[in-house]
C-alpha cells in the first residue's frame, strides 16, 4: 500500500493511533485493549526475554485474556533489569516492571492483569518524559 | 616457511556453487569484497588461504590485495573454529568486572591457545569486542547463547552443557 | 513561579548569614530538577530529600526542622499516587525525570519489525512535510539553524556538513550512516537501530533530499544481527508503503537503502576509512583534505553521519529548530545518549541534556557505586579518551566543557570506576585495543601505540624505571600530534589524562612502592578468625580476638580475605 500524500499518511496515523496514546497515558479511545511491551533487544534477549515473552502468550491463552497483546519492542534501557515489561492498562498510568523473568510471567498476570494490583518488588517507573511529537 | 595450500580443487564443491551464485547476484562485485567475505566465511566457516585464491580469482582481484583484507579485519578468521565459537567479550564494561579471569578459565580448561581448536574439534576460544550487553557483564557466548554475569567457576558447568549436547546426539 | 523561587532563595540565605551558617549551609540556585508540575523545588544535600510545590511559608519550617534539626518535613515529600509511597529521595524521581528522550523516543515503545507502530508516532510525517513543502535549502537552514552536532564523537555541525555536501553539483551524491559502533562499552546505536530503525531510514532519506542524494548505505557492525535483521525488515516495509524507493510522496524524489557489512575493524568510524572499507579494500583513512563531501564514495560527495546524529533529524523537522536548540547549553544543544556501564548500579542507556552534570548521571540517574564503594573516576570516550575525577563531577556535560578537562564526549560510553580500579592496568587495556586496532598506515600509531603498551606492561610487572613515566609521557604527545587520523591523535589520550590526575599510580608502579599484598588495619580488626580460614597460602596469623597479621611475602593478593572480613579491616593492595 503506497502512501501518497502528507494528509494519507496523516490520516494513517490518526488511524493506528490508539495504541500508541495508551502507552503514553493510559487514554485510549478504544478502550478494550491492554498491551504489554516486552524488551526485545540484544540485553533483554540475553537476559530471557524471549522466554518470557513465549510464557506471556501461553498464560494469557490459558486464562482466556484476549484482550491483552503481547508486543515485542526494542530495549528501554534498563540493561540491569532486564527483562523489563511496560504494562499498559486503559484509564491506569503505564508502568515498567524489571526482572519479569518467565518465572515472574504468572505472578504478573494475576496481580497486575487481572486484580489490577501493582507489582511492587518489581516496579520500575513510570513512563519517560519523550519529546512528544 | 610454512607451505600454505593452494589447490582450489580441495573446496567443497557444493558451497563453492551457492558462493558462486550469490557473487553472481552483485551489481558490483569487485567493490563488494566485503560481503563476499561474509558469504564465504557463513557457508566455509573460516577463510583457508586457498578459498581465499578462489575469490581473488572470482572477483578478477589481485591475492594479495583479497589476503590483505581478510587479516585486516578481525572478524574474517584464516583458522578452522570449533563446533562451538566460545567468545568472551573484553569491552571496557566486562574488562573492568573480571573478563581476563573468564578467558583465562575458558583457555585452562580446555587446555587450548586464544583462537586454537581443541582436540576433539569441539570448542574454540576467542576474545571479542563489546558485544553490546554491558548490563550483564562479564558476558560470555557459546555459539549464539549468550550468558550474562559469567564468573570464573561458571564456566566449567557451561561448557559440560555443550559437551552433554554433543553425548545425547 | 519563578518570582516565588527567588523570594525563598534571599529568605533562605538570610536565614543561613543570621545564624552565621555561611560555610556550612550553602543556598543553590539550580536549573530546572525536570518535574516542573511539583514545583516549587526545594532539594537539600546531602540527604537528597526533595520537597515539592513548597510555599514561602513553608520555608521556615524546612529550615528550623531539617537544615536544623534534621528531621525530615514528610507533608512537603511528593506522593505516588498509585503506589502510595513517598519519595523521600529523588532516586527514583532522578532515574527518570532528569531524563529527556528525543533519540530513545520510540526505543521501548513502539514494535520495531510494525511500520505501522512508527507511522502512529508521526513516524515518515517529518519526511513526507520535507519533499512536498520544502527546498533542499531549506531543510538545511532548518538544520543548521537547530545547531545539531555529529554525535559520532567530533561534533561537526550537521547542517553545515549537508551545507558543504549539497553545493557540489555531481550526478551521483550519497548519504552513508555510520553504525559501526566500535567503541568498547557504548551501545546506544545498536539500541536505536533495534528499538526505532524507521527513524534512521526516515533521517537518512531526508538528508538525501537535502544534499540531493538518491542512494543511503548503513554501514553497520556484522557483531549486530539483530540490528541488521531489524533494519532488512524495516527497509522492506518502507518500500512497501512508498517511503523508500521512486517517487516519494508524488514528489519526483527518489531514495534507496542498502545495508553493507563491516567486519570488525575501530578505525572504521573515521569516515575516509569508512568508505575505503564500503569499496572493499582495507579500512584504512586518507589523507583529508579532499573531505568525503567532495569526493567521497566512489569519488562522489558523500555525507557519513552517525546513527544517533540521524535520530535527532525528524524530531527537529516536526517540533522546529527553535525547539531544539533551546535544550542544552550554548555551543551543545539537545541531548546526548550515555551507556553506563562498569561499577555503577543502574547499568543501561540514559538520555540527557546536554549540561547535565556528571553528578545527576552518577549518583543520580545511575544510582551511585555497586556495593557502596567509593567512587574513583568516570571514564568518557572510551579508547580515545580520559577519566573524570570526583573534582570534575560538577562539570556540565558538552563537546567543549569535556575536551577542557582531558576527555572528550565520544560515542557517549561511559564506564564507572572504583576505588579498587587501577588506573594504570586500565590504561593497558586501552593502549592494547589501540595497538591491535591501528591500521599500520602511518608509523606514529602504528609503533608508537605499541612502544607505550609495553611500557605499561614493564610497569604493570614490576620491571619499569621512573625513567620510563617520561618516555611514555612524551611518546604520547608525539603519537598525538603526528598520527594521520583521530585514531592515533587520540589513542594516547587515557594515558595523558590518567598521568595528570592519577599520578601516583604510576609512580607506584616504577618507583616499585606499589604493596602487592592486602593489609589488616588492627584498630578494625575484631580477631574473628574468619579471614585466615579462607586464606588459600595460610599467610595470616592470630587468634580469636586478636589482631591478624598477612605475611606481605607470601600473600598471592588473591582477596578472599577481604572479601570474607566482616568489618572491612583489611584493605587492598
Amino acid at each position: 500500500m503506497i502512501v501518497k500524500n502528507l494528509k494519507e499518511l496523516r490520516e494513517l496515523c490518526e488511524a493506528v493511533g490508539d495504541h500508541v496514546h495508551l502507552r503514553e497515558n493510559g487514554k485510549s479511545k478504544d478502550g478494550s485493549f491492554i498491551d504489554i511491551l516486552i524488551g526485545m533487544g540484544t540485553c533483554g534477549l540475553a537476559a530471557g526475554a524471549l522466554e518470557t515473552f513465549e510464557q506471556l502468550e501461553i498464560v494469557l491463552k490459558k486464562k482466556g485474556l484476549n484482550h491483552v497483546n503481547v508486543i515485542s519492542v526494542g530495549c528501554v534501557g534498563f540493561c540491569h533489569m532486564e527483562p523489563t515489561v511496560q504494562v499498559n492498562i486503559p484509564g491506569k498510568e503505564p508502568v515498567i516492571y524489571g526482572r519479569i523473568t518467565h518465572d515472574q510471567v504468572e505472578k504478573l498476570v494475576n496481580k497486575v492483569i487481572i486484580d489490577g494490583g501493582f507489582l511492587q518488588e518489581n516496579y520500575l517507573i513510570k513512563s519517560f518524559r519523550r519529546a512528544v511529537i | 616457511m610454512i607451505k600454505t595450500n593452494l589447490n582450489i580443487n580441495d573446496l567443497d564443491k557444493n558451497l563453492l556453487r551457492d558462493l558462486d551464485s550469490y557473487i553472481e547476484s552483485l551489481e558490483d562485485p569487485k567493490g563488494s569484497l566485503i560481503n563476499v567475505l561474509h558469504r564465504a566465511q557463513m557457508l566455509f566457516g573460516y577463510l583457508p588461504h586457498n578459498l581465499q585464491l578462489y575469490v581473488s580469482r572470482k572477483l578478477d582481484l589481485n591475492a594479495a590485495k583479497v589476503n590483505g583484507v581478510v587479516t585486516f579485519y578481525s572478524f574474517f578468521t584464516e583458522k578452522k573454529t570449533g563446533k562451538y565459537v566460545v567468545s568472551v567479550c573484553m569491552g571496557t564494561a566486562c574488562y573492568v568486572k573480571g573478563s581476563e579471569k573468564v578467558l583465562e578459565k575458558c583457555l585452562t580448561l580446555l587446555d587450548v591457545e586464544k583462537n586454537e581448536i581443541t582436540k576433539d574439534g569441539l570448542f574454540s576460544v576467542k576474545d571479542v569486542r563489546c558485544i553490546g550487553a554491558c548490563g550483564l557483564a562479564p558476558v560470555l557466548s557459546v555459539g549464539e547463547k549468550v550468558y550474562g554475569h559469567v564468573s570464573a567457576d561458571m564456566v566449567e558447568d557451561i561448557l559440560n552443557k555443550f559437551r552433554g549436547d554433543e553425548n545425547d546426539s | 513561579m519563578r518570582g516565588e523561587s527567588e523570594e525563598m532563595i534571599d529568605l533562605l540565605r538570610d536565614k543561613v548569614a543570621e545564624l552565621g551558617l555561611t560555610n556550612t549551609v550553602k543556598v543553590i540556585k539550580t536549573g530546572c530538577f525536570g518535574f516542573c508540575e511539583e514545583g516549587p523545588i526545594i532539594k537539600i544535600k546531602p540527604d537528597n530529600i526533595i520537597y515539592v510545590k513548597v510555599k514561602f511559608s513553608d520555608v521556615d519550617e524546612i529550615f528550623e526542622q531539617h537544615v536544623l534539626r534534621g528531621h525530615i518535613v514528610e507533608r512537603l515529600l511528593s506522593v505516588d499516587p498509585e503506589t502510595q509511597e513517598t519519595y523521600k529521595e529523588d532516586k527514583a524521581l532522578g532515574f527518570y525525570k532528569k531524563q529527556y528522550r528525543i533519540v530513545l523516543r520510540n526505543c521501548g515503545f513502539i514494535n520495531p519489525e510494525d511500520i505501522t507502530e512508527y507511522i502512529a508516532v508521526r513516524g515518515y510525517e517529518a519526511l513526507a512535510i520535507v519533499v512536498s513543502e520544502n527546498t533542499p535549502e531549506e531543510v538545511i537552514e532548518v538544520i543548521k539553524k537547530s545547531q545539531l552536532r555529529g554525535r559520532g564523537g567530533g561534533g561537526f555541525p550537521t547542517g553545515l556538513k549537508w551545507e558543504l555536501t549539497a553545493k557540489h553539483r555531481r550526478s551521483d551524491k550519497y548519504i552513508i550512516c555510520n553504525a559501526d559502533e566500535g567503541d568498547p562499552g557504548a551501545f546506544m546505536d545498536r539500541s536505536v537501530l533495534e528499538g526505532d530503525p524507521h527513524t534512521i531510514l526516515e533521517a537518512m532519506a531526508i538528508a538525501g533530499y537535502a544534499i540531493g542524494a538518491s542512494t543511503g548505505i548503513i554501514y553497520i557492525r556484522a557483531e549486530y544481527p539483530l540490528a541488521i535483521h531489524r533494519l532488512e525488515v524495516a527497509i522492506k516495509q518502507a518500500k512497501e508503503y512508498g517511503f523508500l524507493g521512486d517517487n516519494i510522496f508524488e514528489s519526483g524524489f527518489n531514495f534507496n537503502i542498502e545495508i553493507r557489512l563491516g567486519a570488525g575493524a575501530f578505525v572504521c568510524g573515521e569516515e575516509t576509512a569508512l568508505i575505503n572499507s564500503l569499496q572493499g579494500m582495507r579500512g584504512e583513512p586518507t589523507k583529508k583534505p579532499p573531505f568525503p563531501s567532495e569526493a567521497g564514495y566512489k569519488n562522489m560527495p558523500t555525507s557519513v553521519n552517525n546513527v544517533e546524529t540521524f535520530a535527532n533529524i525528524p524530531p527537529i523537522i516536526l517540533n522546529g529548530p527553535e525547539w531544539f536548540s533551546s535544550i542544552g547549553t550554548e555551543n551543545s544543544k539537545g541531548t546526548k545518549v550515555f551507556a553506563l556501564a562498569g561499577k555503577i548500579n543502574n547499568i543501561g542507556l540514559v538520555e540527557v541534556p546536554m549540561g547535565t552534570t556528571l553528578q545527576e548521571i552518577v549518583f543520580d540517574i545511575g544510582g551511585g557505586i555497586i556495593d557502596g564503594k567509593k567512587f574513583k573516576a568516570v571514564q568518557t570516550g572510551g579508547p580515545s579518551g580520559g577519566v573524570i575525577t570526583g573534582d570534575n563531577l560538577d562539570t556540565p556535560i558538552d563537546y567543549e566543557s569535556l575536551r577542557s578537562i582531558g576527555s572528550m564526549m565520544g560515542s557517549g560510553g561511559m564506564i564507572i570506576l572504583d576505588e579498587e580500579d587501577d588506573m594504570v592496568a586500565i590504561c593497558k587495556f586501552y593502549l592494547d585495543f589501540s595497538r591491535e586496532e591501528s591500521c599500520g598506515k602511518c608509523t606514529p600509531c602504528r609503533i608508537g601505540t605499541t612502544r607505550m603498551f609495553e611500557i605499561l606492561e614493564r610497569l604493570i610487572n614490576f620491571e619499569g624505571t621512573p625513567e620510563d613515566l617520561e618516555t611514555l609521557e612524551d611518546l604520547a604527545i608525539n603519537i598525538k600530534n603526528s598520527s594521520l587520523c583521530g585514531l592515533g591523535q587520540s589513542a594516547p589520550n587515557p594515558v595523558l589524562s590518567t598521568l595528570e590526575y592519577f599520578r601516583e599510580e604510576y609512580e607506584a608502579y616504577a618507583y616499585r612502592t606499589k604493596k602487592t599484598s592486602y593489609q589488616i588495619i588492627g584498630d578494625k580488626c575484631i580477631g574473628c578468625t574468619k579471614c585466615s580460614k579462607v586464606c588459600p597460602v595460610d599467610c595470616i596469623t592470630g587468634s580469636i580476638k586478636k589482631v591478624h597479621i598477612i605475611d606481605e611475602e607470601d600473600c598471592i593478593a588473591c582477596g578472599a580475605c577481604y572479601t570474607a572480613c566482616p568489618v572491612d579491616a583489611i584493605i587492598k593492595p
